[in-house]
Parts: structure tokens; C-alpha cells; sequence
């Protein structure tokens, strides 16, 4: 169990930084994308946790989810509005929706707490693997400052959800 | 007619003498993830008035279980201190959100 979980944390970080680090840096449209579809994937993530999870302390951590990713993309589609700016699709984008399409479907298959454990664990190191991204690429390629600040504002956000999913996990043990 | 209107009018200013002498009011601003000031001193008996400019909802709960308030989005919430002590606080949503409250007896 523990090495399946560590093998799936690898390679989690290992596709995001490579995928990441492919090619020249992205544009705003690319940014924008990644960024608002990282917090689809949680809230998707999440809201199939509002319905599997068992504990309470990990129900409240998705519906958390739900609510501060639902209230990030809100501000990245107003902004995106505001800027003129159509989000476009790219690897990135594509291959975190394939890693989140595929987690989701192998947590599916899990039940009460193994769920619930592996749902956590996921949640921390998929906020480790945004904020890494964030914080080396899309932060520094970003050349809108309206954009770089909001992306700096969700890291802040995400950093506080990585802690929090810690904690949960903790007090799963 | 002329007493009756001054009665009240001293009640009122006694009243206004009393009371706000050891009743504060102290504003800490939640914005951009960030409690403001991040060290406040007050007394037992002082209310906070927690104002969260952020579209995201926050806590202020104290490490020693002596308070929790949570505020919602764009909201302003107030609460009283009841007990005295340095409290050290933090957001349960975002628990990397910390600040420090001094109460005096
Ligand atoms: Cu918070």
C-alpha cells in the first residue's frame, strides 16, 4: 500500500514537472488554462470525496475544496473576460486531466477509510504538484500582472490547502 | 419640561463615561490571505470586528480552543473576548494564515 502510494506520488510530480518542463515557456492563454483547469480536476476530485468519504474531518476538507477552487476559477474567468484572453488548451492541461481522469477512476474502487487515506494523500501531494508548477513556471512566465497576481494569490490558497490536507492525513493515522 | 429633558440626557452621559472605558472596539483585516495587524493587544471585554476583504472564506481559531470565528466571504463578523492570554491563532482553512492576539485580564 505504501509503495503503490508512494509510486503514484512520484508519478504525479515526475508528469507535471515534465510536462511542464517541455518546450519554451507558456503564454498567458496557456496559463490561464492550467491554472483554471488544476482547479477543475480538485473540484471534481473533491466532489466525488463529498460522496465516498467516511470521515468528517475529510468530507469538510472536500467541500473546502469545492468552495475556494469554485471561488478561484471564478476569479480567473472574470479576469480572463476582463483581459480579453481565451484560455487555451495545451499538453499541460491535457496531460493533468488524463493523471486526474485516471486517479479518479482508481479511487473509485476504493472504500471507507482506505478511501478516504488515499483521497488525502492524493490531495497533498496534488497540491505539491500545482504549487511546484506554480511556483517555477507558471508564476514566473506569466506576463500579465493581473494575472500574475491572481496566480500568486492561488498559490498562497493552495499552500494552505496542502497544510490542511497534511493535517487531515495526520489525524488519519 | 425643562428637567424632564435633562434626565435622560445625564443618564446618557453617564452611561457614555462608563462604559466604553474598558470596552474597545479593534478592527483586524483579513486580505489576501493575510491577518492585519499580525500581533493585536487587547482586554477581556473588547470585541474584534474581523473584516475579510478576500472572496474566500476564512477562520480565526485559536491554537488553545479559546475561540473560533469564521469569516464568511467580503464579510465583516464580530466577536468578544472573553478570556485573557497571548493566542496564538490561525485559519483551519488555511492553516499557513497566523497571527497573535494579547488579551489583558
Ligand atoms: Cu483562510
Amino acid at each position: 500500500m505504501f509503495i503503490r502510494l508512494s509510486a503514484a506520488i512520484a508519478a504525479l510530480s515526475l508528469l507535471g514537472s515534465a510536462a511542464l518542463a517541455q518546450g519554451a515557456k507558456p503564454t498567458d492563454p496557456q496559463i490561464a488554462h492550467i491554472a483554471y483547469t488544476a482547479g477543475v480536476l480538485d473540484i471534481n476530485a473533491a466532489k466525488q470525496a463529498i460522496t465516498k468519504a467516511s470521515n468528517k474531518d475529510v468530507k469538510a476538507f472536500a467541500q473546502d475544496m469545492v468552495r475556494d477552487h469554485e471561488a478561484v476559477n471564478k476569479q480567473a474567468l472574470d479576469l480572463v473576460k476582463k483581459l480579453k484572453v481565451t484560455p487555451e488548451d495545451n499538453d499541460t492541461s491535457k496531460t493533468l486531466s488524463k493523471q486526474a481522469a485516471d486517479k479518479l477512476a482508481e479511487l473509485n474502487k476504493l472504500k471507507g477509510a482506505e478511501y478516504d487515506k488515499a483521497y488525502v494523500a492524493n490531495e497533498v501531494a496534488y497540491h505539491k504538484a500545482v504549487n511546484g508548477a506554480l511556483e517555477t513556471q507558471l508564476i514566473p512566465s506569466a506576463s500579465n500582472a493581473e494575472l500574475k497576481s491572481l496566480l500568486q494569490t492561488g498559490l498562497k490558497i493552495f499552500q494552505g490547502h496542502q497544510q490542511h490536507a497534511e493535517q487531515v492525513a495526520a489525524k488519519l493515522k | 419640561m425643562r428637567s424632564g429633558r435633562c434626565l435622560p440626557f445625564l443618564a446618557v452621559l453617564l452611561g457614555a463615561t462608563v462604559l466604553p472605558a474598558h470596552a474597545a472596539t479593534i478592527q483586524i483585516t483579513i486580505d489576501n490571505l493575510v491577518f492585519a495587524p499580525a500581533e493585536v493587544t487587547a482586554k477581556v471585554g473588547d470585541t474584534i470586528e474581523w473584516i475579510n476583504k478576500d472572496v474566500f472564506a476564512h477562520t480565526a481559531t485559536a491554537r488553545n480552543g479559546d475561540f473560533d470565528v469564521t469569516t464568511p466571504p467580503k464579510k465583516t463578523v464580530t466577536s468578544v473576548l472573553k478570556k485573557a492570554g497571548s493566542v496564538e491563532y490561525y485559519c483551519r482553512y488555511h492553516p499557513n494564515m497566523k497571527a497573535v492576539l494579547t488579551i489583558a485580564p
